[in-house]
């Protein structure tokens, strides 16, 4: 063919800039775990005081300020985490991050204990009656995402320590972080209703 | 340079590569193991058509024992089993997977790129899908745990509550069938996020968002409908696994637990899957319309714009199942006028293929043949479900092979008539052969007779209140001839299915040697070889219109000069 040796170059393309991979899948993921969420939380506002029998969210569920304290203040800190990655301090990077570990389990024991308490001292389990099926699968899928959270925390963490972790290296670190940052805001949601319109 | 064939210079890594002779382990562990998106593509196009024969299968053992009225080719039991399969594989195992097979395969090499976004996790989505579907029919050997035989699930693809209650669904079959959705679905996730990351990061220079091929821009779409549609179904699967394993209360109507919320949960899925399903169909049609007429599509933005409006829409339409539940008259008014709704970017996407054929040089191979009939089929199954989507109507024919037909319509009639479209019109590409037009005639004919004989009839046998999932009915009932005869066009589209199959085969050896470029077409995937190379692009493309092989091949009149 004749025309193969011809590039057309009407007008000059110019810079060519997409948007992270990284961080696009990262946001995909977060949009569908919205919509998982968003059924369970659909399906615990429909059945707040529907259940048959006791216990009710007023008998036996307290707030845990602690544990949300931890929490949240997580978020705050993994961004500080981001930000001495981002001035290659990777000393002060490693601190913020087993911090940000810290938190996270310090929340997860929380609800085991919360958790421990509601089972043996006050006889609510996912079968006893529809507020604990809601309750414990809702606060559960939190839980369980929190702890995947943890072990992608826990796998940078190790890398920190063995010293593979550099400056080049942020945009993957930040798109774990986003994910932690997601766990951190579903649970003012799970909070909201389960603690306070629930109870 | 040898390449001087090929439309874009150096398209191709011309050093002869080391022949050598696998093995058939060698071959075997070079599939297994492979992260090359088009292998990847054609695993998952296996896999579906694997399952399209297995499904057919069932229908037609549904359709024999349906022919006669007091027919006792099937027990009760088993035909409960066999619809139950047979729509839940279709759904999940056929329709998905080739989603992902076309997505896969066309995707990169359309927008420029040598792979996916995530080819490790393109590898590990598939064979999750795959592990689903090998774990869905095991149910038919473990489904009731180590004594008796085994039972499949028979609770309908819907699988509505009470029903799938351990009280009255005993055995493991509904377990069996909660998890392998569980799996599939996460394999869906995989495969959703790897196609956005893809579209949105990997294009290749130049291609701007309003520059990408209308193929590209369907599966974006899909995509992003699917990151909302299917993680609903999982969530509902999980609610259900935990009522059945832990003793929960969610559908279980005697701990104040509710039987509608398991429907409108399975509904946010249910409806929008519908779109996910017919998507691939429009991403098909947008290629192989204006290919074979001779034009560019008529109304690109209007087309975009269409196909996020279809998906928006989509997600607000859910309770159009659920009218005869017997929701509030505000809650029917709304799902009416909605589902209505959708009519009109639907519309859109109709007259602008019309638009596309009117006055173009239509070329009637066989792709065109099947997506012309695709055209009317889907307008028919569009209409119908209109007449579905009005409350009262709904309330007449619910339930009834009026309601079937109207989604056959869709599924066969649209989205499998518009995928053997692509299948003809991308083999020469896949394999650097042509498929047979003679034997692919055939088929097309076939089919398009046989689809018609079954599913125009069973409209009538609907309306004259036939039920559906019913094993059995009288003689007295009047239906038995119309179901003869929409037995006897089911097993016409079974032999038009094995023409097909042969074709596939017959043409992987005999068929006509194709070029790069066949079809004269003007996206990417037809500059470099058939079958591509590993790598797709030796050099990454450069595209300046929304048609850049069109601006190689006439330098005189680009299309750029007109953007």
């Amino acid at each position: 063919m004749s025309a193969t040796s011809i590039v057309p170059n009407a007008a000059p393309t110019g810079e060519w800039n997409l948007p992270s991979r990284g961080r696009v899948a990262m946001f995909s993921l977060i949009i569908g775990e919205c919509a998982i969420f968003t059924i369970f939380v659909v399906a615990y506002i429909f059945y707040i005081g529907k259940s048959l029998y006791g216990p009710t969210p007023q008998q036996v569920l307290e707030i845990p300020v602690f544990g949300t304290i931890c929490l949240l203040s997580s978020s705050f800190v993994i961004w500080l985490a981001e930000r001495a990655l981002e001035r290659n301090k990777i000393k002060l990077f490693g601190a913020f991050w087993a911090l940000t570990l810290a938190l996270g389990v310090i929340f997860l024991i929380d609800t085991g204990f919360e958790w421990h308490t509601l089972i043996y001292e006050k006889g609510l389990t996912i079968s006893t009656n529809l507020f604990g099926t809601t309750f414990y699968s809702l606060v559960g899928l939190h839980a369980t995402h929190v702890l995947f959270g943890i072990i992608g925390l826990s796998t940078v963490l190790i890398f920190t320590l063995l010293g593979k972790v550099r400056e080049e290296h942020c945009e993957r670190i930040q798109v774990l972080a986003l994910y932690w940052h997601f766990v951190d805001a579903v649970w003012v949601v799970v909070f909201t209703v389960v603690y306070i319109l629930g109870r | 340079m040898a390449d001087q064939t090929f439309p874009i210079g150096g398209t191709l890594d011309l050093t002869p590569p080391r022949v050598a002779r696998k093995t058939f382990l060698e071959w075997m562990h070079e599939w297994v193991t492979t992260v090359d998106h088009k292998r990847i593509g054609l695993l998952y196009i296996w896999f579906s058509i694997i399952f399209l024969l297995v499904g057919g299968a069932e229908a037609l053992a549904l359709r024999i024992q349906l022919a006669t009225p007091d027919s006792h080719f099937l027990s009760p039991d088993t035909y409960n089993r066999l619809f139950t399969m047979h729509g839940t594989t279709m759904v999940f195992l056929m329709g998905m997977p080739f989603l992902f097979g076309f997505a896969n395969y066309i995707v990169p090499l359309q927008i420029g790129a040598r792979d996916m976004a995530f080819p490790r996790l393109n590898a590990f989505s598939f064979w999750l899908t795959a592990f689903g579907g090998a774990m869905l029919y095991y149910s038919f050997i473990g489904g009731s745990g180590l004594y008796g035989v085994g039972n499949a699930p028979d609770v309908t693809w819907w699988a509505y509550a009470p029903l799938t209650s351990r009280a009255f669904s005993p055995g493991h079959g509904v377990d069996y069938w909660a998890l392998s959705l569980i799996v599939t679905g996460i394999g869906t996730l995989g495969g959703a996020i790897n196609i956005i990351a893809t579209v949105l990061s990997m294009r290749c220079k130049g291609m701007t968002l309003l520059r990408m091929p209308l193929f590209a821009w369907l599966m974006l779409v899909v995509s992003g409908l699917l990151l909302i549609t299917i993680t609903p179904l999982t969530a509902a699967q999980v609610m259900l696994t935990i009522d059945r394993y832990l003793g929960g209360h969610f559908f279980d109507t005697q701990a104040g637990g509710s039987a509608v919320v398991w429907m409108h949960f399975f509904w946010i899925f249910g409806h929008p899957e519908v779109y996910v399903l017919v998507f691939p169909a429009f991403a098909i049609a947008n290629e192989v319309i204006p290919v074979f007429s001779r034009k560019p599509i008529f109304g690109y933005p209007a087309m975009v714009a269409a196909s996020v409006g279809i998906a928006f829409i989509s997600l607000g339409v859910w309770a159009h199942h659920m009218f005869t539940v017997g929701m509030t008259s505000v809650d029917n008014t709304f799902f009416v006028l909605s589902t209505e709704l959708v009519g009109v970017p639907t519309g859109i996407k109709i007259f602008n293929w019309l638009a596309t054929m009117w006055g173009g040089k239509i070329r009637f191979k066989v792709p065109m043949l099947f997506l012309t009939a695709f055209l009317f089929q889907f307008l028919i199954a569009g209409l119908t479900g209109i007449i579905l989507s009005i409350a009262p109507f709904d309330w007449q024919l619910h339930n009834s092979y009026f309601v079937i037909a109207h989604f056959h319509y869709m599924l066969v009639g649209s989205i499998i008539f518009a995928i053997f479209g692509g299948f003809y019109y991308w083999y020469p590409k896949v394999t650097g052969r042509m498929m047979s037009e003679k034997l692919g005639k055939w088929h097309f004919w076939l089919m398009l007779i046989g689809f018609h004989v079954t599913f125009d009839t069973m409209h009538f046998v609907g309306l004259m209140g036939m039920p559906r999932s019913i094993y059995n009915y009288d003689a007295s009932r009047g239906w038995a001839h119309l179901n003869m005869i929409v037995s006897l066009g089911g097993a016409v589209q079974g032999i038009a299915v094995l023409i097909f199959a042969v074709n596939l085969i017959w043409s992987y050896y005999k068929g006509k040697e194709a070029g790069n470029d066949p079809w004269d077409a003007w996206t990417l995937e037809w500059s470099t070889s058939s079958p591509p190379p590993v790598y797709n692009y030796a050099v990454e493309p450069e595209v300046r219109s929304r048609r850049p092989l069109w601006d190689l091949k006439h330098p005189e009149d680009p299309d750029w000069s007109y953007e």
